[in-house]
């Protein structure tokens, strides 16, 4: 038995992969539910019911896809280039620290203007914090794997520092926490008493700006040529250099907001736990979508659904709630595998 | 033949071997024998299924139908151990050498039991020296491979397949990277072995060297066997007929007078990339209608000339003039700005990106200044003007939305030079533009490149093949480890000559003189 390659594979061909990865990933959770002593239907009925079952659940589960389609949005911009930037979660930690900085009172400013300078602040730092490894990359020729990947474990203990010292709130009875938010750096409610905020509205929009930029723009053009072939891009003319460090600036700066979003419109403070994990979960939907921006919504919808619908079901079946960890692993897995067979055919020899 | 034939039974017999590629048929019902001290050429263009058929007697592919004998014995399919063992040796195109090892470690390199305490230098190095020396294969046993020449390496292959009781010996297109010298000597070496009871079978698309080797002369094309001919019944010219199925054209280069320089090196220099050779101070002029040639057995400074004039790469020492302005700032989109049009040497990882398609290949060159406006691409001007190329240089394709891995080469050859032509420009850089390509998209190319010459433009075309350089050029340099001989005029030069620059012999003479 061999692999053959699949010379131009059909849509469907091409839309299997997620929709495979994502029964494999049910199937496998079935199993483990039964293990738990749930039964498989009652335990999706649950998980379906808490993620979408009430106007609370769903905007807990909006709520809940705003970052990871942040930090979805920028992996998949960076791997399209073939920048493998495993560091949206320090990245994303940079931008709640800059909210932070900015938006305790440092600017007494009206609403809109504030907002507006502490989001693009935000994402200077993503940026920047990115740049760095990209730099080592093209200089140096550094692994950016290794160096994205360790960075968030620098970064995770600088905010540490900084919530423990400089940014440490005075009243916070000795928590390692920062200083409230001033009103006019929050990001508003959409619709008055609903716990949904302007942020995931602003996700949506970034999907959007991406999908136009990879498709309409030279930059988008750039980018994936680069990431299709480096040696020919730079051959045809293309600065194969500036387009890995742009594309940096975007992913990091798409990382960022995502801090900023959390922190400035559900948090209202920064502490350690600001973020489970968003970073390396917005790989598993970047890869769920195939690097395409509109795909990234879905998933992250589709991936927030699973934790916030695990937590009901946990809660009302007893069934751990780490389903919803497994669940998503196995559908990484499965995609990856996936995807290899809707690029090949298996054939006997 | 025939009487050979009915003495001994053939040492090799092929009975209607099928293998097919998907939509591809490589091989059509193809079956031959082979005698005791024969040679036979495998003769046929790039593609007409000549290394798919050995590849399948040595057992790395298995037929779909058919199959071998040797010494009369049938070979297990898709097995080139039982190859091995039934004494078939191949020696392939690209050599299959660990160059940080010896020559006799490479040559015992799989023979000795895992088991083995110990290998026993000393009588594997006699037996070398003994099969070296009954064979004419000159070389040191003692020597790391990755020093040596591409001629002994080839030596140390042959070797190889000798060390392992080979009595049919494979050689899949030997004179690719060979000199004509180098050539003359394997084709001493191997008089010696069928001298000495082997046989041979001999792939190339070189008419020359078939009839001087060979005693018979199979012909494929299209993955069939069109022709069997005895070598002393035929001629040249009857069997590039048969190869290429009609006649053989090639453009007409009318003598027309220099242009002005267009481009100037000056004592140039540059460094190579990984271990090719770099440049040392060259000196050439390309002039307005004239086709350059430069000659040369490849890896010898043709990447980093090419890498130079692509704008891939600056020089170290001395200096690039283009239309008299000395260059400073140099990169593959200042090039194109200057008016170099590019045919890289590898359409498939540096001419093209495999998996956009052609409108995206098309514009790869031209986007920022022909299809974009501040940054916002213009998708429907450059479908546009992919469809212009597909029906100006006959493209075969199913449209411009078709991922450009999925063309043959030659298809993909002619897009890259629609968008090298298109951009009308005063320069053409030619890296071996029609290696691999059947001989209709050979033909048309270089009928647009001498058409690029007759509109004035300079074209330095960079072949290993010396015939095309001798049909095409207008002036023609050799290329020898990053050196570059003095500019020889049309018909001024035989191959042999040119052969002997190739070798790097000119070179020393010239130095010498002066």
């Amino acid at each position: 038995m061999r692999l053959e390659p699949i010379a131009n594979p059909g849509l469907a061909r091409r839309l299997a992969p997620p929709a495979l990865a994502i029964a494999g990933s049910f199937l496998v959770a079935s199993l483990l539910a039964l293990i738990a002593g749930g039964n498989p239907f009652a335990v999706f009925g649950a998980i379906l019911k808490g993620a979408a079952g009430s106007k609370f659940a769903l905007l807990e589960t909006l709520n809940r896809a705003t970052p990871l389609i942040f930090t979805g949005l920028a992996v998949a911009v960076a791997f399209r280039a073939k920048l493998w930037n495993i560091g949206a979660e320090a990245q994303l930690y940079a931008g709640a620290v800059v909210t932070v900085m900015l938006g305790t009172g440092a600017l007494p400013w009206p609403s809109l203007p504030l907002l507006v300078v502490i989001g693009v602040a935000a994402m200077l730092a993503g940026a920047l914090l990115l740049l760095i490894p990209a730099l080592l990359k093209t200089r140096f020729g550094v692994d950016e794997v290794v160096t994205t990947l360790l960075f968030n474990f620098i970064f995770l203990l600088f905010v540490s520092y900084l919530l423990e010292g400089p940014l440490k709130d005075p009243m916070g009875m000795g928590w390692p926490k920062s200083a409230r938010l001033i009103p006019e750096a929050r990001l508003p409610r959409i619709i008055d008493g609903l716990r949904l905020h302007w942020g995931f509205v602003l996700a949506l929009i970034s999907a959007l700006v991406l999908w136009v930029i990879n498709t309409r723009t030279t930059l988008g053009f750039e980018m994936r040529a680069v990431g299709q072939n480096a040696e020919a891009a730079r051959f045809a003319g293309i600065p194969v250099t500036r387009v890995i460090l742009k594309t940096a600036l975007l992913s990091g700066g798409l990382a960022a907001l995502a801090g900023f979003s959390e922190v400035a419109g559900l948090k209202g403070s920064l502490t350690l736990d600001l973020s489970p994990g968003y970073g390396y979960t917005g790989i598993v939907v970047a890869m769920l979508a195939l690097l395409h921006p509109l795909g990234v919504v879905v998933a992250a919808l589709f991936v927030a659904a699973i934790f916030v619908g695990a937590d009901a079901m946990s809660r009302a079946l007893g069934v751990p709630s780490y389903l919803a960890d497994i669940m998503l692993a196995s559908a990484l897995l499965m995609m990856v595998l996936a995807i290899l067979l809707s690029k090949f055919r298996v054939v006997r020899d | 033949m025939s009487a050979r034939d009915q003495a001994q039974p053939p040492v090799l017999r092929l009975s209607n071997i099928t293998k097919r590629f998907g939509a591809l048929c490589a091989n059509d019902d193809v079956s031959f024998s082979l005698a005791k001290g024969e040679v036979i050429a495998l003769l046929g263009e790039n593609g007409a299924g000549k290394t798919t058929l050995m590849n399948i007697l040595f057992g790395q592919y298995s037929a779909d139908a058919g199959e071998v004998e040797v010494f009369g014995q049938r070979l297990a399919p898709g097995n080139p151990r039982a190859a091995l063992d039934a004494g078939v040796g191949m020696v392939h195109q690209h050599f299959t050498l660990a160059g940080n090892l010896t020559v006799w470690e490479n040559i015992v390199l799989g023979t000795q039991a895992l088991s083995a305490p110990r290998l026993r230098a000393r009588a594997v190095k006699a037996r070398i020296a003994d099969l070296s020396k009954r064979f004419h294969l000159p070389v040191d046993p003692d020597a790391k491979v990755g020093q040596l020449s591409v001629g002994e390496r080839q030596r140390v292959e042959i070797l190889k397949a000798l060390y392992r009781d080979a009595r049919i010996l494979i050689l899949d297109e030997p004179t690719a990277v060979l000199t004509p010298q180098e050539s003359d000597a394997l084709f001493a070496t191997l008089r010696e072995a069928i001298g000495l009871g082997l046989s041979v079978v001999f792939i190339s698309h070189k008419l020359h060297e078939v009839m001087a080797i060979s005693h018979r002369v199979l012909v494929l094309r299209h993955g069939r066997l069109v022709a069997e001919r005895a070598t002393a019944d035929t001629s040249r010219e009857e069997l590039a007929a048969l190869m290429v199925g009609g006649a053989v054209s090639s453009p007409k280069i009318a003598p027309m007078p220099p242009g002005p320089a267009l481009m100037r090196l000056s004592d140039v220099s540059s460094k190579g990339e990984g271990h090719a050779p770099g440049l040392q101070s060259v000196t050439l002029t390309l002039h307005g209608g004239q086709i350059t040639g430069l000659a040369g057995v490849s890896g010898n400074g043709q990447g980093a000339l090419s890498d130079l004039i692509s704008g891939l790469a600056m020089p170290s020492a001395g200096q690039l003039e283009i239309a008299g302005d000395a260059i400073t700032n140099w990169s593959p989109r200042r090039a194109l700005a200057r008016g170099i049009g590019r045919i890289p040497e590898d359409r498939h990882h540096t001419g093209t990106i495999a998996d956009f398609d052609l409108t995206e290949n098309a514009v790869l060159e031209t986007y920022t200044r022909d299809f974009a406006r501040h940054g916002w691409l213009d998708w429907a001007a450059a479908r546009a003007h992919a469809e212009a190329l597909i029906a100006t240089y006959d493209v075969r394709c199913p449209g411009p939305d078709t991922a450009i891995r999925l063309l043959s080469g030659g298809n993909m050859q002619k897009l890259i030079l629609g968008r090298v032509l298109e951009t009308k420009p005063r320069i053409i850089l030619a890296n071996q533009p029609v290696r691999g390509l059947d001989i209709g998209a050979l033909n048309y190319v270089h009928a647009r490149l001498a058409e690029a010459r007759e509109q004035g433009a300079a074209v330095l075309l960079i072949s290993e093949d010396l015939d095309e350089i001798i049909t095409l050029s207008d002036v023609i340099h050799v290329i020898s480890q990053g050196r570059l001989s003095p500019a020889f005029a049309r018909g001024t030069m035989a191959p042999e000559a040119l052969g002997r620059w190739m070798a790097g012999d000119g070179f020393a003479e010239v130095a010498h003189a002066s």
